[in-house]
């Protein structure tokens, strides 16, 4: 009995521990698919992205300040609801005029003269954070109480706040699916992805194209951002950049330039950090990169990259 | 396509890989050699005093008094009998420090005012240095280096107020060694940067590569802290414990420190793990999963709010982990409560701390209740952050250390401060031992209610039969 009770337990351990890795990955995921579209589109590897992200949690606590200061506690759904929708805005409209006024310019410049480029955002975007929280951590008003949604006795954990994690993710990503597959624009995206000069020949609007794509991004690192301090409620200057290392390994780790792929390699990556943090929370960064090796050797593309030679 | 990512890939892996190890070797780094330093050291600063005879250093009996080490034939080095003497500071400024630096500053400069800056014929001059950088949030090692070799070669610098972070003492240290320049800390606990038998072997000898002590401190240090808390836990009929470091010389030392008092016969509190955390990592859910099913009575964290306690008492709360958090000194900041939500802590949350709060210090009366009350007069509030009277004691130490010495000579002020016995200040009457730590060894427990630390208790170990 003794020992049906501790196997019981262990794997009662085990299935919370990948259901957190899960809603992990889709953490990651919303931010990697920033990334794989903007590279899919001009093959930028925007290093400004986790930093964008950053500001997006920076703007909903704001938020979530000033609501707090002008009417009281009342009204928590009402606030996520809105800041669900003008935290994506604040994002689309800071990528937007970012490419418009630092990336477009140097368009037919060689690739690295962009990437150095978004270097130097990352670096503005971070010091913007400095000067607007502060150097220290910053404790995000709690908006959803963190109600487990399983039975107490079935010791199993899955909050309301992990249901609005996937709920808000997962719609999100099969719209952009359907997005690129199914609308005009979508279609335009795709070919400029496939070829640039091409789909300028049939009468594509490139940088209109472009502009839509960072505008995408933007507000998926927006969303990314909302969800985020919901699940994880601390925020400071620099989570931008290790968000979006891990979102960036996402990307390439499925492959870069594929939407599926990025989702694929965020939840990979969830997983195998979750499950890392058991054996040993100091290794569990260390097996994620080691994971990443491993498979860039036996799958120089990423998990899904050479399924389609398209990028979007 | 695959030709163009690949650099990133491989410079990402790099970069982490580097990032990791460079993490990992913090704690013992010490920019200087000090392969020479083990033959050299004389016997002053290992001389046999009670903290370091016995293997429960808390014993020590606060009424004995080290003898004071005989003076020096002659004292080497330029010398004046008046004019300008600068004291300088290096502490942390920027990053989730500042807090606590300030009140410290508040501290130091409150005690030079009452003392019109002027001791004897010397003028006395208060510089303020910052060894931390934005970029990295809490002190950096260049930064650290620097200071300590500008105080050095300022030939007016006499006294060296820091470093707040143990780890910054490493590097500092040995640098105004070769100067005799004294250094006195108002924060660091780390015991092996004084004690012998503490850390590795060649600690603390390595900081002192002349052989000759300089360095003071007006803290009790965590080998009192870390059995103190073992302490106290068992008195809230703790049954077994779940322990988290930083992996830093602090964190990591002041944890091992509770798990061996823990595993003493006479507290008996059972270690269900110990480990070490990713302090770059985002948050530690799947940690609280793996310690929730240990299901311990206590979680004891050995680090600092810099190194994620908040997250790891959010993520206690958010898995459904119930039991107490038990934290040190280095969580005893407002940032601290700030970063973690004072829902998170209320009432859950125990914190040690070296010496008293001020509501504590003014039942003390004498020096204790004038410092607070001098505090709030000139900076409006209390000194509520718990460094502030350790800020005004090292000033205090400090300037007794000119008066006494008479000369502007590095060598004569450090000579000084070891004659320093029975000092009365804002902590009460303390002594120095001869390896440069405090007698001093009242510690409190403070709980964190509504917000606030609130004073629980005060704190000692037993003595052995």
């Amino acid at each position: 009995m003794a020992t049906v009770l501790l196997a019981d337990s262990t794997w009662v351990l085990f299935v919370n521990i990948c259901l957190n890795g899960l809603t992990t990955g889709f953490l990651y995921a919303l931010i990697a698919l920033g990334y794989t579209m903007v590279y899919g589109i001009v093959e930028l590897i925007n290093f400004a992205h986790g930093d964008l992200f950053m500001l997006g949690c920076f703007f909903a606590w704001s938020l979530v300040s000033a609501a707090a200061v002008a009417t009281g506690s009342t009204g928590a759904l009402l606030l996520l609801l809105a800041i669900l929708l003008l935290t994506p805005l604040f994002c689309a409209a800071i990528n937007w005029s970012v490419d418009r006024v630092i990336y477009r310019p140097r368009r037919s410049a060689p690739k690295l003269n962009l990437l150095v480029s978004a270097i130097g955002v990352s670096f503005i975007f971070m010091n913007i954070g400095q000067l607007w929280g502060g150097a220290q951590d910053l404790d995000f008003p709690r908006l959803v109480e963190d109600r487990n949604l399983l039975p107490a006795d079935s010791g199993l954990q899955f909050s309301l706040i992990d249901a609005i994690v996937i709920s808000v993710t997962v719609p999100t990503m099969i719209g952009l699916a359907i997005f690129v597959k199914l609308t005009p624009l979508g279609k335009a995206m795709r070919a400029v992805a496939q070829n640039p000069m091409a789909a300028q020949l049939m009468g594509i609007n490139t940088n209109r194209v472009i502009s839509a794509t960072f505008l995408i991004g933007g507000a998926l690192a927006g969303v990314g951002s909302v969800v985020y301090v919901l699940k994880i409620p601390t925020i400071n200057w620099a989570m931008g950049f290790q968000n979006g290392l891990y979102a960036f390994t996402s990307a390439v780790l499925g492959g870069i330039g594929n939407i599926p792929g990025a989702v694929l390699g965020a939840i990979l990556i969830g997983m195998v950090y979750s499950l890392g943090s058991w054996y040993d929370a100091r290794w569990a960064t260390t097996l994620v990169f080691l994971i990443l090796i491993v498979i860039l050797v036996f799958r120089p593309a990423g998990i899904l990259g050479t399924h389609t030679r398209e990028k979007v | 396509m695959i030709g163009r990512i690949g650099p990133w890939v491989h410079g990402s892996v790099l970069l982490l890989l580097l990032t990791g190890f460079a993490c990992n070797k913090a704690p013992q780094n010490t920019p200087t050699a000090s392969d020479d330093g083990g033959a050299k050291i004389s016997l002053k600063g290992t001389g046999n005093d009670s903290s370091t005879s016995n293997n429960s250093p808390a014993g020590t009996e606060d009424g004995t008094v080290a003898p004071i080490p005989p003076k020096p034939a002659k004292f080497e080095g330029p010398t004046a009998k008046s004019g300008k003497i600068k004291i300088v500071s290096s502490l942390p400024r920027t990053g989730s420090a500042k807090g606590q630096t300030d009140t410290i500053v508040n501290g130091i400069k409150l005690a030079l005012e009452e003392v019109n800056y002027k001791v004897g014929d010397f003028t006395i001059e208060y510089e303020d240095l910052d060894d931390a950088t934005a970029q990295a949030g809490q002190w950096d090692a260049q930064r650290e280096t620097s200071n300590a070799q500008r105080a050095v070669q300022d030939l007016d610098v006499m006294v060296y107020i820091g470093t707040y972070n143990s780890g910054a003492a490493k590097i500092a240290m040995p640098i105004l060694n070769r100067a005799d320049l004294l250094m006195i800390s108002p924060a660091n606990t780390t015991p092996s940067l004084t004690k012998p038998n503490t850390g590795d072997k060649d600690e603390p000898a390595r900081y002192r590569p002349t052989g000759r002590v300089n360095y003071f401190r007006v803290v009790p240090t965590d080998d009192v802290q870390g059995p103190v808390a073992a302490w106290w836990a068992k008195k809230m009929k703790v049954k077994s414990v779940y322990i988290l470091d930083d992996g830093e010389a602090y964190g990591k030392g002041i944890a091992d420190l509770f798990k061996s008092e823990c595993e003493d016969e006479r507290v008996r509190i059972k270690v269900l793990g110990q480990e070490t955390i990713d302090v770059r990592a985002q948050e530690f859910r799947a940690l609280m999963l793996k310690i929730k099913k240990e299901n311990p009575d206590l979680v004891y964290f050995g680090g600092t709010t810099q190194t994620k306690a908040g997250q790891l008492a959010k993520d206690m709360k958010s898995v459904g982990l119930d039991c107490p958090f038990m934290v040190p000194d280095g969580c005893y900041e407002k940032a601290f409560i700030e970063s973690a939500g004072a829902d998170v802590l209320n009432g859950r949350c125990y914190v040690t701390f070296g010496g008293l709060p001020p509501s504590e210090l003014v039942k003390q009366g004498g020096k204790s209740k004038a410092f607070v009350e001098a505090y709030e007069r000139k900076f409006g509030k209390m000194p509520d952050e718990a460094y502030a009277v350790y800020g005004y004691e090292c000033a205090l130490v400090a300037l007794e250390a000119i008066r006494r010495a008479g000369e502007k000579n590095r060598q004569a002020i450090t000579y000084a401060a070891h004659t320093i016995r029975n000092f009365q200040g804002a902590l009460g009457t303390w002594s120095f031992d001869a390896n440069g730590d405090t007698t001093l060894r009242v510690m409190s427990g403070s709980v964190v209610r509504d917000g606030q630390f609130q004073f629980e208790t005060l704190l000692s170990i037993p003595p052995k039969r």
